[in-house]
């Protein structure tokens, strides 16, 4: 299928990739690595007047250690992402779920601030940097502003970005060797590059959860009772609290309800060394 | 409407150049702008794998990059592969596609033999698993896969025979504990 | 030495891994220089009238030469397959109203490609929408009509006039039965459809497409559009898989055809995949009801089988293929008493035909299902009863209460060959032990007996065979290879004969100027006859060689012999004597023969696999551990090539069982039209396979060959799926439709446990 067309820019800065989403507003679309923007326009479900393209901004390509975070640029491919030495010490979370993330041409092209600012509640990454308490860092002409990424998502694809701003840079806590209660992600598919029917991301005794909602969720009710000492089991039997998982062909509620418990059981249990 | 834009992307080592639309995808600029056919369509969410070619050296598919998004790099479909090996014999993935018979109508071939070269340029020691799992975005409806992995072994310079016992060993141990290869015959 | 039987690499492959082989989306030939894009407009409604077609902005809009609504064709709406109800015609753009989702409304021609999808959008049609009948039990009540006019949606009957023998099951001490389903697959060929057609100034047309048969192709164009046969040339391409779905014409090839008449420029289209998940036929969409009767100590009497199944929206060949299943049912049991029925009706989804397998693999997942049941009922280990059940080895050849007669077969053995291979025993050991312990991982075991017929479609297939004097070999083959490696086969089978190498051998096909006659590549046919053929052909060849050496060298024909090392004729015993390569025959007059093989029989291939899966108790996720596949069909040509069709065989089967199936919405809308949605399977979800080699000739032909290009998807799907629910048996589940999804398994898991309590 082939997108209805467009005008196209590659501007060569930020500054100017920002002056052009000022000037042309809600007719233009940032294009990164292309792989949550191009699949809808193919089947014209999206028909932006102009694309502009970020993917070569070096600018936003780094993966490093910045105070008591680890801040990785924006354009950071999911493949990036899987090999980053600094992340495999720091947040070892990131990169063993960016390893899940579709496939590996997927992972050679999509990047990190594409996935989030697309805000699918089955993309993987957005609940990894949930569980992690990231920080998203959005530019406009405006200047910068961080919003934790708790406060960051509002619905199905969409979030507290305006339309004027871009993602720049994911901050997240560097964890290493402080994590008290280790790490996990589990990922239920019927196959192995599709979307999550639901997956678990557990970091230091917080739970993102995938695909269990018109957001990435954060299961509350197991982290306040893992808090209060309850067992993984109990706690995890709270998983699907104040969710509202969808129903498509691989699921209904009922049944993602039942595998968040599960996930967030082994999650819980691999976390723990367990 | 849209304006057009000037592209050069060097294909298969030698640059080419044209003005395009900017929605013109890549794989459309290979097959139709340049007039390598080999690189194929298999479907339009990104699933199939077959347009697969190697942009920069990394395997990407080529229905969901635009032509412009290439501009100034590199791309390498099946029919340069042979460029990439020394004094232009078939490389060694193409020689093992065709001794493990690892394709039957073909459609799926050449993104997979290029998925299959970028996997092992990334994991040079695969186990079987290792090769199903980075294999996992390219379809294939002919062969199960079967020969597929066992083409992919022996480019990375290993006993398909042997990684597949050793696989099927190791799912033995797992499956039946009691009774795996190791202790059956005690 | 002989070459047949050996491990040979593919001739194709050197061309496929180099430059990639030329489909019919790839073609550039000269003839299509300045070919129109063709674009289709296609329903979005399952079932709705239109009341209105405007294409007045999208003929003006960029690039566009003509846009065509169904009353701008001048072509009356037509049947499409003569063995369904022949009321239920398929008009070429649906004018009144359409009747699935993704039928084509109109056309538009477009200079460049990428203007087609940019025009298509500007075609506006007003619907006025009805209430759509998916349900196939719904659709049998007639509630719903499709073609008002006919006033049935039954398409076809098969026994369903037959009493139903009231005292089937007299005498059983056990009788057990249960409703399944076969659910609707897409064969999903890598390749989508494509075709393009160029009218030449003799009047004739020259179509190009992807197809499985040429000649069949050719026929059906013809007819569709009125045209004397010898009017239309079909050319076949290198073809990227066809599964069953590939089988003679589509509509919208002859749609192409038509277009670039009307139109006077050559046309060309190859759809999208998206298009191709709607527009492509669609295999199986049975549900059937299975009883069987029989004896506590196994012995099974009687058996029952009654179908409905789905046409789709237009009768294709689906309409016939519940015949297959019925002639199929009691598979490779000796059973006393059999009654089977099949209904087939409309509903408003994507036409039904065939599918790898095509009517067989529903016989076999049935029966298979049947007798996991009446094990389950008896507490006996479905594998024994399986053994006390099969057609013994000294019955062959054995007339089935199917009506077919079996050639050849010893199915216990095969069975035994499977368990053996997969350690069947210790196995059921460690499944026992993993319920004593409460594993969260249950081990299923699944053991599938089958028998299935190939080359039921045509008998006969025709062959050339030629050597050049520059000692290179010309076949010509009627079958249509799409992956399976005729050009490599059939040069072995020549090259037998001849002595002349592979690579010297040009086995070409899929052109019907230059082969007329052919029955084409489907139902696992193309060996038993057509391959045959050559081989007879080049027998044939021998003998014209040594009548016209005879008289050169002097000799008497009966001491001529053929020096394979030379391809040469030579007198037998006299080394040093003169002789006369093929070549040099060839020189001096035309060396070629044409014959015809006919088999005259089908053939009856057969085997056993042992599926071994562990169920993720809490999850419901399935993984299929091994798959141990016996498949007999005969003796091998090359191992290579056989293996290599049982292998994707055996994953499309395994597939069914655990992840394919098209869902439709209950107002016809398709949850599964992109390869996103569709569960068709990567390396990731499938193990590798282990294959045990048997081998029973069949008395049929002189080589003994019978097919093998559908066993594996036959044999898998039962295992498999009898694998899951075994794994589950202890808990009281006793069958899961297919797909066996994590959903499935899981929801039969709580019900089960409901059950209990």
């Amino acid at each position: 299928m082939i997108p209805v067309g467009f005008d196209y820019a590659r501007p060569d800065s930020v500054d100017a990739a920002l002056a052009l989403i000022a000037e042309h507003g809600e007719d233009a679309t940032i294009l990164a690595g292309g792989h949550s923007l191009l699949p809808v326009m193919k089947l014209r479900l999206a028909a932006p007047e102009l694309v502009i393209d970020i993917g070569r901004l070096t600018e936003l390509n780094y993966i490093r250690v910045d105070g008591d975070d680890v801040a990785i640029g924006a354009g950071s491919r999911h493949r990036e992402v899987e090999v980053s030495e600094v992340l495999a010490t720091e947040v070892p979370l990131l990169p063993a779920v960016a390893r899940t993330v579709g496939d590996p041409q997927v992972r050679h092209r999509g990047t990190i601030g594409g996935s989030l600012a697309h805000a699918d509640p089955a993309s993987d990454l957005p609940a990894a940097v949930l569980a992690l308490n990231g920080m998203v860092v959005l530019r406009s002409p405006r200047g910068e502003r961080s919003v934790p990424i708790t406060q960051f998502y509002t619905g199905v694809f969409s979030t507290v970005k305006e339309p004027d701003e871009l993602i720049v840079e994911i901050r997240v806590p560097r964890a290493g060797a402080q994590l008290s209660q280790g790490w996990a992600f589990e990922k239920f598919t019927r196959r192995a590059n599709d979307w999550a029917i639901v997956g678990v991301a557990v970091v230091d005794g917080r739970v993102g959860l995938v695909n269990m909602g018109s957001t990435p969720l954060r299961a509350s009710a197991t982290e306040a009772a893992l808090a209060d000492g309850a067992s993984i089991e109990d706690a995890a039997a709270l998983a699907d609290q104040a969710t509202d998982p969808p129903a498509d062909t691989a699921a209904t509620p009922q049944y993602r309800r039942h595998l968040a418990k599960v996930l967030t059981r082994r999650a819980l249990q691999t976390a723990s060394g367990g | 409407m849209s304006t057009r834009a000037k592209v050069e992307i060097t294909v298969n080592g030698r640059p080419t150049s044209a003005d395009v639309e900017p929605r013109l995808l890549l794989v459309h600029y290979l097959r139709d702008t340049v007039g390598l056919k080999a690189t194929n369509i298999g479907c339009d969410t990104t699933s199939c794998g077959a347009c697969t070619v190697l942009l920069d050296g990394e395997s990407v598919k080529s229905c969901t990059v635009l032509a412009v998004q290439a501009d100034q790099q590199s791309v390498t479909t099946l029919e340069g592969l042979a460029e990439l090996s020394p004094g232009g014999e078939p490389h060694p993935m193409v020689r093992a596609f065709r001794a493990e018979h690892g394709l039957q109508c073909g459609f799926c071939t050449p993104g997979m033999v290029l998925a299959a070269v970028s996997l092992l340029a990334e994991h040079p020691d695969p186990t079987e698993r290792d090769v199903r799992e980075g294999l996992e975005g390219n379809l294939c409806r002919c062969t199960g896969y079967h020969n597929i992995v066992r083409a992919v072994l022996s480019a990375a310079g290993k006993d398909p025979d042997a990684e597949q016992r050793r696989e099927a060993e190791s799912d033995a141990a797992r499956i039946a504990p009691a009774f795996s290869t190791g202790e059956a015959g005690a | 030495m002989s070459i047949l039987g050996t491990r040979v690499v593919r001739t194709e492959d050197p061309v496929f891994l180099t430059r990639g082989a030329t489909y019919t989306d790839d073609l550039t030939d000269e003839r299509l220089t300045g070919a129109l894009h063709l674009t289709l407009v296609r329903s979005p409604l399952a079932h709705a009238r239109i009341t209105a077609i405007d294409v007045e902005a999208a003929r003006q809009a960029p690039g566009v030469v003509a846009v065509y609504t169904g009353a701008d064709l001048g072509l009356d709406p037509v049947v499409l397959f003569p063995g369904a109800n022949k009321g239920m015609k398929r008009p070429w753009l649906a004018t009144e109203k359409v009747r699935f989702v993704g039928e084509p409304v109109a056309a538009v021609l477009t200079e460049e490609l990428y203007q087609g999808p940019d025009a298509a959008e500007l075609v506006e049609i007003d619907y006025d929408p009805l209430p759509a009948v998916i349900d196939l039990r719904a659709a049998a009540t007639d509630e719903v009509l499709l073609f008002e006019d006919v006033g049935t949606n039954t398409a076809a009957g098969h026994g369903v006039d037959d009493e139903p023998a009231a005292d089937l099951f007299d005498g059983c001490e056990v009788v057990v039965g249960h409703e399944i389903v076969n659910q609707r697959l897409a064969a999903a060929p890598l390749e989508t459809r494509a075709a393009a057609a160029v009218w030449g100034s003799d009047g004739r047309v020259t179509v190009f497409c992807s197809n499985q048969n040429a000649q069949g192709a050719r026929d059906e164009i013809a007819r569709w559009l009125g045209l004397d046969r010898d009017r239309v040339h079909v050319i076949l391409p290198d073809v990227g898989g066809g599964f069953g779905a590939k089988i003679g014409a589509d509509p919208e090839f002859a749609l192409v055809a038509h277009l670039a008449k009307l139109s006077d420029r050559p046309v060309r289209w190859s759809e999208s995949r998206s298009e191709n998940m709607t527009g492509m036929l669609q295999g199986r969409a049975q549900r059937q009801t299975i009883t069987i009767g029989g004896g506590r100590d196994g012995r099974v009497k009687a058996y029952r089988l009654d179908i409905l199944a789905d046409a789709g929206a237009y009768p294709r060949l689906g309409a016939f293929l519940p015949q297959f299943t019925r002639m199929m049912a009691p598979g490779t049991y000796d059973i006393e008493r059999l009654d089977t029925r099949a209904r087939v009706v409309v509903t408003n989804t994507t036409s039904i035909g065939a599918y790898r397998g095509a009517g067989r693999p529903e016989a076999t997942a049935a029966i298979e299902r049947a007798m996991d049941l009446f094990a389950a009922e008896i507490g006996m280990d479905p594998a024994e009863v399986r053994k006390c059940n099969v057609i013994a080895p000294d019955k062959f050849p054995f007339t089935s209460k199917g009506g077919v007669e079996y050639d050849s077969g010893e199915y216990a053995k095969a069975i035994d060959k499977a368990l053996e291979a997969a350690g069947y025993a210790q196995l059921r050991a460690e499944q026992a032990a993993r319920r004593e312990r409460g594993d969260a991982k249950l081990l299923g075991l699944g053991v599938s007996s089958y028998v299935e017929i190939t080359g039921g479609g045509a008998y006969a297939e025709n062959a050339s065979v030629e050597v050049h004097p520059d000692g290179t070999v010309t076949v010509l083959t009627g079958t249509s290879p799409h992956g399976q490696g005729h050009a490599t086969a059939w040069a072995m089978l020549a090259s037998e004969h001849l002595g002349v190498p592979i690579e010297k051998i040009t086995v070409r096909h899929g052109d019907t100027d230059l082969i007329p006659r052919g029955s084409g590549t489907m139902g696992s046919r193309s060996l038993q006859t057509g391959g045959v053929a050559v081989y007879q052909a080049a027998g044939e060849l021998v003998e014209l060689a040594k009548q016209r050496a005879a008289e050169l060298l002097e000799a008497n024909v009966d001491d001529l012999e053929v020096d394979k090392e030379r391809a040469a004729i030579v007198v037998r015993g006299a080394p040093g004597a003169k002789s006369v390569t093929f070549a040099q025959l060839a020189e001096q007059e035309r060396l070629q023969v044409d014959t015809v093989w006919d088999g005259q029989k089908p053939s009856f291939p057969f085997g056993a696999h042992v599926a071994v899966v562990e169920v993720d108790r809490e999850t419901g996720k399935v993984t299929v551990e091994r798959l141990v596949a016996v498949d007999d069909a005969g003796p091998v040509l090359n191992p290579l090539l056989f293996d290599g069709q049982r292998h994707g065989g055996i994953a499309q089967g395994i597939s069914q069982a655990l992840l394919e199936e098209v869902v439709y919405d209950s107002e016809g809308q398709p949850l599964t039209a992109t390869f996103a949605d569709y569960g068709f399977p990567s390396a990731a979800e499938l193990p590798s396979f282990d294959l045990v080699d048997m081998q029973t000739p069949t008395p049929i032909n002189p080589l003994g060959y019978k097919g093998v290009g559908e066993a594996g998807t036959i044999g898998s799907t039962p295992a498999v799926q009898s694998a899951v629910v075994d794994a589950l048996a202890h808990l009281g589940v006793r069958h899961i439709d297919m797909p066996t999804t994590p959903l499935r398994v899981w929801e039969a898991i709580q019900t089960a446990a409901k059950g209990a309590e």
